[in-house]
């Protein structure tokens, strides 16, 4: 028995994965920002913030990360609209990665935050920083830089996991290999290509936010 | 048209999650396997095996499950075997479950000290030897917490199985849905079951973390 592969046939709908790319690294990108920024608040709110609130948040984390992406997808795209929100699977995806990434984000970035030490807290108030200054320009620039490869990590799982929004019709990466071997029958070359794409962008996004991070987040 | 009560969903997602009980275990046994297998050829020490097996880990940590599967379902196919979303799932979960595993236990028996290895080898044992009594009873110890919180990943991943056809908790959500148009409390009630399962073995990943802290 002979398998014939022909990935030329895929290659050749070249556009389609170059937009897919695009939406792919779009949504993360914009899901990153908003999540990172989630976790923070959240990691601020569990190690400092008042009690009720940290139990509100303590529920979110363990809800969020005990339940699929692909459940919390479709409860949003599907469930939501039930209860009168209305949204576009490009927005529930965006709010999707969130909801997610802000979870997992929220426990690296305690776990950071935890490990500063307490004189730094105390030097910060000595020289009459405020609760928010401390906190902004003493504790998180070094709890970051302590987790930042965690928080890449993290970033790269979210991304690949939103490889199930093309199920929803957003048309990222893995949208478009569905498309494509809808159109011509070569799913295993489709899916081949669009994995292989999947693996060049974590390696190359975990080498950007790698480089990045030092340069822009706590300047060296 | 058939009238559901919410009774009734719930009691049709309880039937369902059986499946994705089984897939976890088929999944978590499987890889488990596959997964000592390869962390013992990597052991080994023999010269590229390392690197093909740290090319197969990096392979499944950094492509999406989905992929896997949908490359699964397709690839046997491929072989003119005629596949069902069981075997496809099986395969695709055993083969990512081993890939995360054998990662999480080789750093347990890195974390056994050189001296170990060493001490054992002057006692004339040979390698099969050093790993079943001096070196794998210790990395067991630190490797129950993560791998019990690895399950957790792996129950989560068996949502993905849904999107071939393999008609799990998340399927049977969708089928739920579309047949009594309740999306927001079908789909609350799947991630209340899918928590039910996962919360305490992460509450038991944790506590057991914190015993070997403890101890330590």
């Amino acid at each position: 028995m002979r398998i014939q592969l022909d990935f030329l046939a895929v290659l050749s709908q070249w556009p389609l994965l170059a937009k897919g790319v695009l939406w792919t690294l779009g949504l993360t990108a914009i899901a990153s920002v908003i999540g990172v920024l989630a976790g923070v608040a959240c990691a601020w709110a569990r190690s400092q913030g008042p009690g009720w609130l940290r139990w509100t948040v303590g529920c979110y984390v363990e809800l969020v990360r005990n339940t699929p992406f692909i459940v919390q997808l479709f409860f949003i795209f599907f469930g939501l609209p039930a209860a009168g929100f209305k949204l576009s699977p490009e927005v529930a995806s965006i709010i999707a990665m969130v909801v997610n990434l802000g979870a997992y984000a929220t426990e690296i970035i305690r776990a950071g935050i935890d490990a500063t030490p307490k004189g730094q807290v105390e030097a910060a108030m000595s020289l009459a920083l405020g609760r928010a200054q401390t906190f902004i320009r003493v504790v998180l620039p070094p709890a970051l830089k302590k987790v930042w490869p965690a928080l890449v990590g993290q970033i790269i799982i979210v991304m690949l996991g939103s490889a199930v929004c093309g199920q929803i019709s957003v048309e990222d990466l893995s949208y478009a290999a569905n498309l494509i071997q809808s159109r011509n029958f070569r799913a295993f070359e489709a899916f081949i290509v669009a994995t292989l794409i999947y693996l060049a962008l974590a390696i190359a996004v975990r080498r950007l936010l790698t480089w990045l991070g030092p340069r822009f987040l706590w300047g060296r | 048209m058939v009238d559901f009560s919410i009774w009734d969903i719930f009691r049709n997602l309880l039937l369902a999650a059986r499946w994705t009980v089984a897939l976890s275990l088929i999944a978590f046994a499987g890889g488990g396997l596959v997964g000592l297998g390869l962390l013992i050829a990597r052991l080994s020490g023999l010269r590229g095996v390392q690197t093909l097996i740290s090319v197969y880990v990096q392979l499944f940590q950094g492509t999406p499950l989905l992929m896997q599967l949908f490359l699964a379902y397709f690839g046997i196919a491929l072989f003119g075997i005629n596949t069902s979303a069981w075997v496809a799932a099986s395969v695709a979960l055993t083969l990512y479950s081993s890939a995360f595993l054998t990662e999480i236990w080789r750093g347990c028996v890195a974390a056994i000290p050189t001296g170990q290895w060493e001490a054992a080898e002057s006692l004339a044992l040979n390698f099969a030897e050093q790993l079943r009594y001096v070196v794998l009873p210790q990395a067991l110890r630190i490797a129950i917490p993560p791998t019990v919180g690895f399950l957790v990943q792996v129950i989560k991943g068996t949502a993905l199985a849904s999107v071939i056809g393999f008609i799990e908790l998340t399927k049977a959500g969708t089928m739920i849905t579309n047949a009594t148009f309740k999306p927001f409390v079908v789909y609350s009630c799947v991630a209340l079951v899918y928590f039910a399962l996962c919360f305490p073995i992460s509450l038991y990943a944790k506590k057991l973390e914190r015993k070997f802290n403890v101890q330590r």
